[in-house]
Order: C-alpha cells, then sequence, then structure tokens
C-alpha cells in the first residue's frame, strides 16, 4: 500500500482517528484498574494505620473524618480505630513542608488521652542514609508515649526533650512539627469519646 | 536470519544505555537498587514492544507530515496503560513497610513517553519495516534497556547499601555515595569503560 497522500483533510481525519481509539482504549483500561487500584490503596493505608494505633477491630477507612489544623489553614484525615466499639486511638495522616528536602508525611497514631502511640512516615525524600534515619526505630520511637501537652515536641538544641539524628538537625525539627500538627489539631477538633 | 540479528543486536551492539547513551534519565534515576532498574526496564519493554507493533501495524495509512504526533499518541497511551496496570497490581507495600515497586518509580514511568529510545526505534525502525520485525526489534532494544538497568542497579545496591535484591549481605551502612546521584555517574562510567573494553578486544 502506498504512502498516504498528506492533505489537510486526510491529516486531520487521521490524528482524530488516532487519538478517538487511544482515548478510548485509555478508558478500557481505566475501568479495568480502578477496581483493584482503589484496593492496593486501601490496604496500604490500613498497612500504615495498624502499625500507629493498637489493635481494632473496625474498619478506620471508612469511618475517616477531617479535621482543621490548629492555625485553620487546611485540614488533616483522621481514622478513628476502635474495638468493640470502644476507641483506642486515632490515625491522623499529617504533614510538614519543613523536611529538607520539602514534604514528609507522617501517620500518628494518638491515643484517647492525647499521647502519641507511634508513627510511621508515608512519604519523604530526604537525603539517603542522612534524614531518612527518621524512619528507624532508635530516632521514631523516643516519641511513643510522649504527651505534647505537658512535653516539648522539640529537638534538645532549641530546648525541647528529642534527640536529634546525627547530622540530620532540620529533618528532626520537621518530623517533631508534624507531630506537633496532629497532635495541637486532634486536641482542638478530634473526637475523643 | 536477519530476524535473529533484529533482536540480538540491542544487548551489547546497539545496546541503548552502554553504547548508544540514550535514556540516561530514567537510567540515572532508578537504578538505586537491582529491583528498580529490573522494573524501570520491564516497563519501557513493555512500552517499546507494543508501540513497535501497532506504528508498524499503521505506518502505511498515517500521514507523513503528522507521523510524530500520531506516534506520541500511541506511545503515551501505552505509557499511561502500563502506569494504571502498575499503580493496580504493583503497589502493595513490602512486609516492613517498604514502599511499593510503583512508588518507589514514582514519576519515571510517565516519564517513558519522554525516553528518546521510544521514540527512537518507533521513528527508525517501526516506521519502515514490517510487524515481525518491528516486534523483535522492540523486544531486543527494551530488554538490552533492562539488562544494562539491573546491572547498574545490582552494582549500585551491592555497593551503597549491601544488599542484593533487597538481602542484606552485610550488617552495615553501606557506600551511601553510590545510592545518591554522583554513584549513579561513577558506576555507569567504569561499566561502560569495562564493556568498551571487552568489545575492543574481541
Amino acid at each position: 500500500m502506498a504512502k498516504k497522500e498528506s492533505t489537510f483533510l486526510s491529516m486531520t481525519l487521521t490524528l482524530f482517528i488516532v487519538t478517538f481509539l487511544a482515548s478510548l482504549a485509555l478508558g478500557v483500561v481505566y475501568e479495568l484498574t480502578k477496581g483493584p487500584k482503589a484496593l492496593a490503596e486501601g490496604a496500604k493505608k490500613n498497612f500504615a494505620i495498624k502499625k500507629v494505633t493498637p489493635p481494632f477491630d473496625n474498619e478506620p477507612n471508612a469511618e475517616a473524618y477531617r479535621i482543621p489544623t490548629a492555625d485553620g489553614t487546611d485540614s488533616l484525615t483522621c481514622y478513628p480505630a476502635k474495638k468493640e466499639g470502644k476507641l483506642v486511638g486515632t490515625a491522623i495522616e499529617s504533614y510538614t513542608m519543613k523536611g529538607f528536602s520539602g514534604l514528609i508525611r507522617v501517620m500518628v497514631g494518638i491515643a484517647p488521652d492525647g499521647t502519641i502511640f507511634n508513627t510511621s512516615v508515608l512519604e519523604q525524600k530526604e537525603t539517603p542514609g542522612l534524614g531518612t534515619k527518621m524512619t528507624e526505630p532508635f530516632f521514631k520511637d523516643q516519641f511513643n508515649g510522649m504527651k505534647p501537652g505537658s512535653q516539648k515536641l522539640m529537638v534538645k538544641k532549641d530546648g525541647g526533650e528529642v534527640d536529634a539524628i546525627t547530622a540530620s538537625t532540620i529533618t528532626s525539627r520537621a518530623y517533631c512539627d508534624a507531630l506537633q500538627r496532629a497532635s495541637d489539631a486532634y486536641m482542638k477538633g478530634g473526637r475523643h469519646e | 536470519m536477519s530476524n535473529i540479528k533484529e533482536f540480538t543486536k540491542g544487548f551489547i551492539k546497539e545496546n541503548p544505555v552502554f553504547v548508544l547513551l540514550l535514556g540516561m534519565c530514567p537510567t540515572l534515576g532508578t537504578t538505586t537498587s537491582a529491583i528498580n532498574g529490573l522494573g524501570m526496564g520491564l516497563a519501557t519493554t513493555f512500552v517499546l514492544v507494543a508501540s513497535n507493533v501497532v506504528i508498524s501495524l499503521i505506518k502505511n495509512v498515517i500521514p507523513d507530515k503528522v507521523r510524530i504526533p500520531a506516534f506520541i499518541v500511541v506511545i503515551a497511551s501505552f505509557v499511561t496503560i502500563v502506569d494504571l496496570l502498575m499503580s493496580a497490581y504493583f503497589n502493595s507495600p513490602g512486609p516492613n513497610g517498604e514502599p511499593s515497586l510503583y512508588d518507589n518509580l514514582g514519576i519515571f514511568i510517565p516519564l517513558i513517553v519522554v525516553n528518546c529510545i521510544v521514540l527512537g526505534r518507533a521513528e527508525a525502525f517501526a516506521s519502515k519495516n514490517k510487524v515481525f520485525p518491528s516486534f523483535l526489534d522492540g523486544l531486543g532494544i527494551g530488554l538490552g534497556f533492562a539488562f544494562a538497568l539491573l546491572i547498574l542497579g545490582t552494582v549500585r545496591e551491592l555497593l551503597g547499601s549491601y544488599s542484593f535484591f533487597g538481602y542484606r549481605l552485610i550488617k552495615s551502612d553501606g557506600i551511601l555515595v553510590f545510592v545518591l546521584a554522583p554513584g549513579a555517574f561513577i558506576a555507569l562510567g567504569f561499566i561502560i569503560a569495562l564493556i568498551n573494553n571487552l568489545r575492543k578486544t574481541k
């Protein structure tokens, strides 16, 4: 078959058909992957919630609600974890922009009385081998059992009680900031029942 | 038979990374570990094979003046399909909450669309050849790319975190620079030197 002539009509028509078929194929694939994709995202979230709260038997994803941050400029998502109908902890998806490379997202588990149960990093772009140490137990587990209302969530250099990571003070400060944001919002607008 | 040559040329003689030095952005960006490099390589292979086949099928009905836009649409569609498939089936976190393969590769999957290897093969090979040789060409070049990324990823993971496919060999921090960007350039440079040496002595 000979090459087609490049006339205005043939060019327009070909491009239209190519883009039309492409969008049709994409629509089909999108529909096919929508279910598994949502499932994978849900499983990922459940995994993070499980890590930061005591054992629960409800579906925290389904009962999620949003609370405003303390300064009122944004809102955070809360996942209440309940056992036999009683609240045992709340997982709060918090974040900070003060990381060495910007955004760090942290899942913070807070017990009903306001103490931190556990924390887990969801997303970060810190320097490998330095700032990424914040995901290791020696740093992040020191927050477990802290009560941000009566204890200062600050590194020791700034007059607080947190041991910073060597050579990663900025990351350590950012981590405190993310936890503080979650705690402040929870004390103000979280459900404690 | 010449068809076999179309397939094997991608590994050493025309290896897109080690010989042609194409696609450096994903090569340097995603090879922090062997599994990331392999994942990226196989995703690119899928796009290469699929777009090569489709372009060689439609090459005769596309007017010459709009062939590049038409090829780009085909390639972009397959990249989006790979992105959707990976977000659905390669998106579960590891046993200790390590990020999934999809999270690790992140922006580099959508960026396959601007990988010059893909458009290069479409323009230089698939638009001039029949379907079956185009299929073999895409497969060969794609697997050559995956093979290069796997080698680079393995070297960087071995030196950078003393592990192999996620299994820690020595309990220690590793030579940090190999996980960072400069280590990618250094490792790639040494591997290219080695390959050139092998090619010359042959």
